[in-house]
């Protein structure tokens, strides 16, 4: 949502409980436990959650968990979206029939151990100083290269460990780790000569960047 | 698009979900349990700002805890998910750091707990990395002019946590006062520290 106009206002609260009403609690764990019971992964979480679609993307934050948790159960044939609507109905209720699950097709993937870091063999492409410009992606599905500092150059200030490609394994096509770095960019070349003076750090992998000579 | 699913109350959905996932044993109702009561009750920003006091007092300690941020939380016990790789960012009087998640809603977990409602709110996500003086203005931080402003976006599994100045007037202060004025927000960099 990097740089898009027409939110408004900040809404600071400075104490709030973790879940303001007990349903955000169970969504939040549905979602977590949902990642296990689709054989999914955190990245095609994300994913699910960006195919949720814009009304209720930008409606309840915790509604929005449990519209993922559905997409990644129906991706992987656990539960359908018709299910969950007749158990609902039958929840408040209605005798609505409830349909019968769909053919479990949990998807596979090979795992290089628990969590996101890698170690990888080759070196990384890039080192602290070099300057290095975004590419013009426009990866179909799920990326970490944000729209707002796409065809952008900026500087190396960290190589960061390996980690877990999120373009691949989000589809789980692979985690295919990437070389990953903090890169920095001036406001003005985001947002044009106008901008308010301050520099922004965002984590790029290596695929997403090439060298500015 | 609509479909007959869009359009059931957040609770229901979650009680649907839930009882569908339990009845078949794909979900466990105690972990589910577990899962809630860890991040109401042990898992939150009086963990951050315990590492932050520790800094403030232990200046060994806040040399590691820049160095390698995983590690040295880790030393006060603090680890588990969206913590793999955490980056502290130090506050000075020269620079101030402030962080957000633009693509989703990465957030430190060990040591924040879950994020508040504005870091997941759309407008904090849209307009923090393009004017971040005059959001941080609309939380009640004025900077002055000298001060340099660095923005955090937290685009992979890297999740960062600021350490804010220690305020002044607290010298005599122990580790456990200071945790005290320690606020979530400051480790986000809406804010500063509070006074004592």
């Amino acid at each position: 949502m990097g740089g898009m106009q027409g939110f408004g206002h900040v809404r600071p609260l400075t104490a709030e409980p973790a879940f303001a009403e007990p349903w955000e609690g169970k969504a939040f764990a549905l979602g977590l436990l949902s990642i296990r019971a689709a054989g999914a992964n955190l990245h095609a979480f994300r994913h699910a959650l960006e195919r949720v679609p814009p009304g209720e993307y930008l409606g309840d934050y915790y509604d929005r968990w449990l519209h993922a948790s559905q997409i990644l159960l129906a991706d992987s044939g656990i539960l359908s979206a018709e299910q969950v609507a007749a158990r609902a109905a039958r929840l408040s209720g209605s005798d609505a029939a409830e349909p019968d699950p769909p053919e479990p097709h949990k998807p596979s993937m090979a795992s290089g151990g628990p969590g996101n870091l890698r170690t990888l063999d080759t070196p990384p492409a890039f080192a602290v100083g070099d300057r290095v410009r975004t590419a013009d992606l426009h990866t179909p599905g799920h990326t970490k290269l944000p729209a707002y500092v796409r065809r952008r150059t900026g500087t190396v200030t960290a190589v960061r460990q390996a980690e877990v490609f999120p373009d691949t394994a989000a589809t789980f096509q692979g985690e295919n780790p990437q070389h990953c770095y903090a890169v920095e960019f001036d406001s003005r070349e985001l947002w044009g000569p106008d901008a308010e003076p301050f520099r922004l750090s965002i984590d790029l992998f290596e695929p997403y960047l090439e060298k500015v000579t | 698009m609509t479909t007959a699913a869009d359009h059931i109350d957040p609770a229901l959905r979650a009680e649907a979900l839930a009882s569908l996932l339990i009845e078949r044993g794909l979900v466990d109702q105690a972990t589910m349990d577990n899962f809630i009561k860890t991040y109401e009750q042990s898992v939150g920003p009086m963990n951050g700002a315990k590492v932050v006091a520790r800094a403030w007092t232990d200046p060994g300690y806040a040399e590691r805890l820049l160095a390698d941020g995983t590690a040295a939380i880790a030393e006060l016990g603090f680890k588990g998910p969206q913590g793999e790789h955490i980056v502290v960012l130090q506050n000075t009087p020269e620079v101030h750091h402030v962080v957000v998640c633009t693509l989703c809603s990465c957030y430190p977990w060990p040591v924040l707990g879950l994020p508040p409602s504005w870091y997941k709110d759309p407008s904090y996500r849209s307009r923090i990395v393009r004017e971040p003086r005059a959001v941080l203005a609309e939380f009640g931080l004025e900077l002055g002019d000298d001060v340099a402003i660095r923005v955090f976006d937290s685009s992979s599994e890297v999740r960062y946590m600021v350490l804010p100045m220690r305020p002044a007037g607290t010298d005599g202060l122990s580790e456990e006062e200071l945790a005290a004025l320690v606020t979530r927000d400051s480790m986000v960099g809406v804010a500063e520290a509070a006074a004592p």
